[in-house]
């Protein structure tokens, strides 16, 4: 199934919403909790960053019961360098947006943790793309 | 293993209900429906917070208790008493008069629940300082909030507290007192005095623990109306003296207040009361937005307990008479050697062996079938089920909303001539006759409603 949303730029109140209906579908599809939390995870972090770093974006996120895929697709000022994007700690986040309590630069290692794959594309100046995959019930029980 | 079958203390009286969709509108779970006029809750939605009750224009939904008379089934009778019960009412009222009468209306024994809190605290300090324990640890105190986790919010039932709350600490403290006396177990009558109907569903079925050792449960408006009259009738209740076994401390006279947990928490603490203000905070908790919260008690009533619906008197005045009750105890922090024999603080390795509760398990009732690829076509025949419908969200369908209607119409609860939208289409094509949709407007609504009345 596939299902589509849209990002604000900027603006923050309204930040984690697509992750928010994304688990609301989630759970209508009876996926397992902790497959959830690490999606809904992931996808917050995600969203916030278009929200944080770009102007605004698309979500597509494309279900079926074996894995969950999900893309955002940004228009924004890109990633230069990823690698170094990747590394704990490292962000360019504005004074304001640590203010609001962003900022820390763990929002991608901390996707990369929570996805079993992650694939991320970016030109510069034009805008990003990240793509979230995620395999279903393969969380041994209590973890 | 989920368990099918829940105890709900809340009941609809068919008698009485007339149908008017008030309840069906403000259960914050979707769990309303009505049929043949009358409001239907389902079991396993229903996470007993009182809110129908509350909004019923015709007292229909009751909370079903223990009769009265089962006290006297049992030698040894025991109030268990919430500290609420006491801002119940005017502060001319001493404690010790409130007491009095409980024991004149046969009860042999006047406990308070948060002698438990003693025991707790420390519990509580041990089970946050875990390695491993998924943050923010959250109080498995309100056993409506607890079910709330488990149907909407399945992931998050691995931070519940697996403490039992302050009132199984005193049963379980109650019991001990009497056995060690040589006391038989059933001749040991433990009731308690309930603010809500979720304490009454957590004993008569509890999550995570076997059986309460609560033999009954009374109802606090009840008790209240009891211990009200006798006092205006001006009984002679001053004179009879309890012994005190200690003194309730500040801490458990305001534990089941808003922030009467929180404030004994230790890290990051964070009150939320109101059920819909829990379900916000809850979602934000799923989604990882706020993380560095360490504890957080959530309670489904506004101003906790106080405000139960089984509470008589306002709220606000019930908060002003507990705080000012609260100045005058000693504090939990300097509890000293000199206490009595039978004070709760003597049984604490005892009663700490018997705290926890086993762990409590997701029961997820959003999913629209078991089976995932089912659940996917079910999901997108809703989807096409929402096009077609109004969304008015009318209830005349007699669920909450279109996509309720939609959802129950793809789980095959319901069908789609319910909406009256779509009857009048049907009418004008000439798919259904006027028979035809009265005879299912009758299913839903009964017959009175038909009737022209004058
Ligand atoms: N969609 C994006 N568009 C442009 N730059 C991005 C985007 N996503 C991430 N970045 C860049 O990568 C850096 C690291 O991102 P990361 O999410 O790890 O940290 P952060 O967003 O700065 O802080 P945190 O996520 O901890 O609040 C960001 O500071 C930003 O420079
Ligand atoms: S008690 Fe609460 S959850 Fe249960 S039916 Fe009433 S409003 Fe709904
Ligand atoms: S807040 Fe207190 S009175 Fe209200 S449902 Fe929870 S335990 Fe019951
Ligand atoms: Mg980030």
């Amino acid at each position: 199934m596939l299902f589509d949303f849209e990002i604000q730029g900027g603006d923050f109140a309204t930040a984690g919403n697509a992750s928010s209906q994304i688990k609301k579908i989630l759970k209508q599809l009876n996926v397992d909790h902790r497959d959830i939390k690490r999606i809904v995870v992931a996808l917050y972090e995600a969203e916030v960053n278009v929200v944080a770093h770009a102007f605004g974006g698309k979500i597509s996120a494309e279900i079926n019961t074996t894995e969950v895929r999900i893309r955002l697709v940004d228009e924004g000022p890109g990633i230069p360098d990823i690698e170094l994007a990747m590394q704990q700690g490292y962000s360019t986040a504005s004074p304001e947006v640590r203010e609001m309590g962003f900022g820390a630069g763990m929002g991608l290692p901390n996707m990369k943790k929570n996805t079993d794959e992650m694939h991320i594309t970016s030109v510069v100046d034009e805008g990003t793309t990240v793509e979230l995959i995620f395999f279903l019930n393969q969380t041994p029980p209590n973890h | 293993m989920e368990n099918k079958f829940f105890h709900h203390a809340l009941k609809v009286r068919d008698d009485q209900c007339i149908g008017c969709t008030h309840c069906m509108t403000v259960c914050p779970t979707e769990a309303i429906r009505v049929r043949n006029g009358k409001a239907v809750i389902i079991d396993d939605r229903c996470v007993d917070c009182g809110m129908c009750l509350r909004s019923c224009p015709v007292k229909a939904i009751h909370i079903e208790h223990d009769d009265f008379s089962r006290i006297f089934d049992f030698k040894q009778r025991i109030a268990l008493v919430p500290s609420v019960l006491i801002g119940q009412f005017p502060e001319e009222i001493s404690v010790t008069q409130i007491y009095s009468v409980l024991m004149e209306l046969g009860f042999t024994a006047v406990y308070e629940v948060e002698h438990g809190v003693e025991i707790l605290q420390h519990a509580m300090r041990r089970f946050m300082a875990q390695q491993g324990q998924s943050k923010p640890v959250i109080s498995s105190f309100c056993p409506a909030v607890v079910r709330l986790i488990q149907v909407r919010f399945p992931a998050l039932t691995e931070n519940i507290m697996l403490l039992k709350p302050p009132l199984d600490i005193a049963a379980h403290h109650i019991k001990k007192l009497y056995t060690d006396q040589g006391i038989e177990g059933h001749e040991i009558g433990i009731f308690y005095i309930t603010p809500c109907a979720a304490k009454i569903a957590a004993i008569k079925s509890p999550v995570g623990e076997e059986r309460s050792p609560i033999s009954g449960v009374i109802n606090m408006d009840f008790i209240f109306n009891k211990i009200f009259r006798s006092i205006k009738q001006g009984g002679k209740n001053e004179a009879c003296l309890l012994p005190e076994i200690n003194p309730l401390t500040k801490e458990g006279v305001m534990w089941s207040l808003t922030h009467g947990e929180a404030s004994q928490a230790q890290g990051r603490c964070l009150a939320i009361d109101e059920i819909h203000n829990v379900m916000d905070f809850l979602e934000k908790i799923e989604n990882d937005e706020i993380t560095d919260i360490d504890f957080l008690e959530l309670r489904a009533c506004d101003e906790s307990c106080a405000g139960g619906v089984l509470a008589a008197a306002n709220r606000f005045l019930t908060v002003e008479r507990m705080k000012k009750r609260a100045k005058n105890q000693p504090s939990i922090h300097d509890q000293t050697a000199e206490n009595h024999p039978q004070a709760i603080s003597n049984y604490e390795q005892y009663l700490l062996q018997n705290i926890s509760i086993e762990e409590v398990n997701p029961r997820s009732m959003l999913k629209l079938d078991e089976d995932m690829s089912e659940a996917m076509r079910k999901m997108n025949q809703r989807n096409k089920l929402m096009n077609v419908l109004p969304k008015v969200d009318c209830g005349a369908c007699g669920a909450p909303g279109c996509q309720a209607l939609a959802e129950d119409i793809v789980q095959g609860k319901a069908g789609i001539e319910q909406c009256f939208f779509i009857r009048n289409r049907q009418l004008t094509a000439g798919q259904l006759d006027m028979a035809g949709s009265t005879a299912i407007i009758q299913k839903i609504w009964g017959n009175k409603k038909l009737k022209n009345t004058d």
